[in-house]
């Protein structure tokens, strides 16, 4: 098929992707196409059948595909043009992009200005260093949410779940209502990975055992899964002798966390951060190639697709500015720093042009009055607590960070107790 | 009555607040720990009416997929769960069917429609 020429190409047509098509237009940009590799939009909410989404968006709960049904009607009418069954395999440094549609073949997409909206994939077992066999039964949550929601099959009738994040949560009780006994959620931390609802709603509801501080020891079986091994581990997550027991079960799911999916980015040369393993962006959610913008978990794992959204309306937007030669030239740079309860956390720096929210995950829980701030006295919150498994925000006005001396080159964040 | 002192979670929201509820029978006396007042009605349904709604698949002939997700348009009681579950998994709709499409009208009595949650196109229309 004939290459083709746009103002902004978007990969991925999940909530970032679509939410940066309405973006781009609604600044103004004339040809934005969204380009999935799979059949149908929505990306990973298609499989999020569940109630949690869009509270801020549209002021009720919305399970996944409605709240992505709503989007893509949204980007529909703001002119939108969408792609599915298209694979962007290849990046260059300029943004254009290499696609592969079984009828189209192999193209070329020239654009002024490219958004990353790739998502996220699941860390596999591989990636947890769990001994024993690799028999049938090992499934990531999220593959297994796909087979139960989208494919209609089980992935086993006895579970035991590892790791405690959300899609783990949510799959032990879906598992439950589909008629499957779940064994137990064993977490490695002292604390739970997924949000606090989700501890209620998917557990406590159903009287699922959840163990913290514990891990799967050994995987046993050998074609077809018939248990695993669980043991308790003491504060530096070492097994504790004498804890270790034998549960028997056909399937095993994996919750044990996310990573962004960013071999595109990569190709292109885009610099990615070495935590968050997503790319480096500036308030304008611009990568370190000036014509590449990146929004939602391709970026930085996000609990509300609500604020993948938003971030991914602000990326198209300014992709779409950036593409009519539009967008703000950076007055300075200046780095963003994690404190010593702070790991993960985007945008890395801020130059001064707009008001930015910054995204951060604490590293420990502080169960107690403590303070999230930004030092130099740019922000402070007060909170009743802040944990892992729940984001904070941190909000900076591009008048206060013009305002600072010029020897200023970072500003610190953190949250700490009172 | 005896009162009871109750710890549980708000789940009306994702920030999942700690709520302590004193209650004397189905009457809440007095909640601690919500950040909003939906935090308090929730406390009031957990002690008299627990309910949620309610989410899961059904079986599609000839979609572009086998099965549809669909929940419970409102909020169900938390102890019809098992039932509702039970009278959606006997069922097989045919496709194509529309988000919002009514799958069980009135679902084992309690008022509340089961719809679908997502457009599925009939197999011969997938590309
Ligand atoms: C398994 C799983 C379950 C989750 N469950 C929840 C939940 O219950 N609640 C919640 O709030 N959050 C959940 N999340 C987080 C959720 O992913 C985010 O809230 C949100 O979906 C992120 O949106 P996104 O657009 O960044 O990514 P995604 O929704 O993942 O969309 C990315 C899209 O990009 C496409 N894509 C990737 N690479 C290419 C390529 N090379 N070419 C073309 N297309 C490509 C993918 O097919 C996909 O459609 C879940 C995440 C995962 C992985
Ligand atoms: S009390 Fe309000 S803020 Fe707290 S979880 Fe419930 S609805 Fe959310």
């Amino acid at each position: 098929m004939a290459d083709m020429q746009v103002d902004v190409a978007i990969i991925g047509a999940g909530p970032a992707g679509v939410a940066a098509g309405i973006g781009a237009r609604e600044a103004g940009a004339k040809d934005v196409l969204v380009l999935e590799r799979d059949w149908d939009l929505g990306g990973i909410l298609q499989q999020c059948i569940h109630p949690g989404f869009g509270l801020h968006t549209f002021k009720e709960e919305l399970t996944g595909p409605e709240y992505m049904h709503r989007w893509v009607v949204r980007a529909r009418e703001a002119g939108v043009t969408f792609l599915t069954n298209s694979m962007v395999f290849k990046l260059d440094e300029d943004g254009s992009l290499w696609v592969m549609n079984p009828e189209r073949g192999v193209f070329k997409v020239t654009a002024k200005a490219t958004v990353l909206a790739m998502g996220c994939r699941e860390r596999p077992l591989g990636a947890i260093n769990v001994p024993g066999s690799r028999p049938a039964g090992i499934f990531t949550a999220g593959t297994a949410q796909r087979f139960v929601n989208m494919e209609g099959y089980m992935p086993g009738h006895r579970t035991v779940v590892l790791g405690s994040g959300d899609i783990g949560l949510i799959m032990a009780r879906r598992l439950v209502w589909e008629g499957a006994r779940v064994e137990g959620v064993f977490e490695l931390m002292p604390w739970a990975g997924g949000l606090r609802r989700n501890i209620a709603q998917c557990l406590n509801d159903y009287d699922i055992p959840f163990y913290l501080s514990h891990t799967v020891t050994r995987v046993h079986g050998k074609d077809r899964l018939e248990g695993v091994s669980v043991a308790e581990v003491d504060e530096n997550r070492q097994v504790l002798d004498g804890t270790e027991r034998f549960i028997g079960c056909d399937c095993l799911l994996l919750a044990v966390g996310l990573i962004p999916e960013n071999e595109l980015s990569r190709m292109a040369g885009v610099e990615i951060h070495p935590v968050t393993g997503g790319p480096v962006l500036n308030e304008f959610y611009q990568t370190s190639r000036p014509s590449i913008f990146a929004a939602g978990n391709v970026v930085i794992v996000y609990d509300l697709a609500d604020w993948v959204s938003q971030e991914g309306v602000a990326a198209g937007r300014n992709a779409a500015l950036y593409a009519a030669g539009a967008l703000k030239e950076p007055l300075r740079r200046i780095d963003i720093r994690g404190g010593a309860n702070v790991r993960l956390f985007s945008p890395q720096y801020v130059t001064a042009g707009e008001d930015v929210t910054v995204y951060f995950r604490v590293l420990r829980p502080i169960e107690k009055r403590c303070r999230v701030f930004a030092d130099r006295g740019l922000f402070e919150r007060k909170h009743r607590y802040v944990r892992p498994g729940e984001m904070n925000e941190i909000r900076l006005k591009a008048e206060a960070l013009q305002a600072l001396p010029r020897s200023v080159t970072t500003i610190t964040i953190d949250a700490e107790e009172v | 009555m005896e009162e009871r002192i109750l710890s549980m979670i708000c789940v009306s929201c994702p920030v999942g607040c700690d709520l302590k509820v004193q209650a004397r029978g189905k009457e809440v006396v007095s909640v601690e720990g919500h950040s909003c007042p939906r935090g308090v009605d929730f406390a009031k349904a957990e002690v008299a009416n627990p309910t949620r709604v309610f989410a899961t698949t059904v079986r599609v002939a000839g979609g572009k997929l086998p099965v549809c997700p669909v929940r419970s348009r409102q909020a169900v009681p938390k102890e019809r769960l098992d039932d509702i579950s039970r009278e959606v998994a006997r069922l097989t709709v045919p496709a194509p069917v529309t988000i919002g499409q009514i799958i069980v009208g009135d679902v084992c009595g309690t008022g509340v429609d089961i719809v679908a949650t997502r457009d599925l196109a009939a197999e011969e229309e997938r590309s």
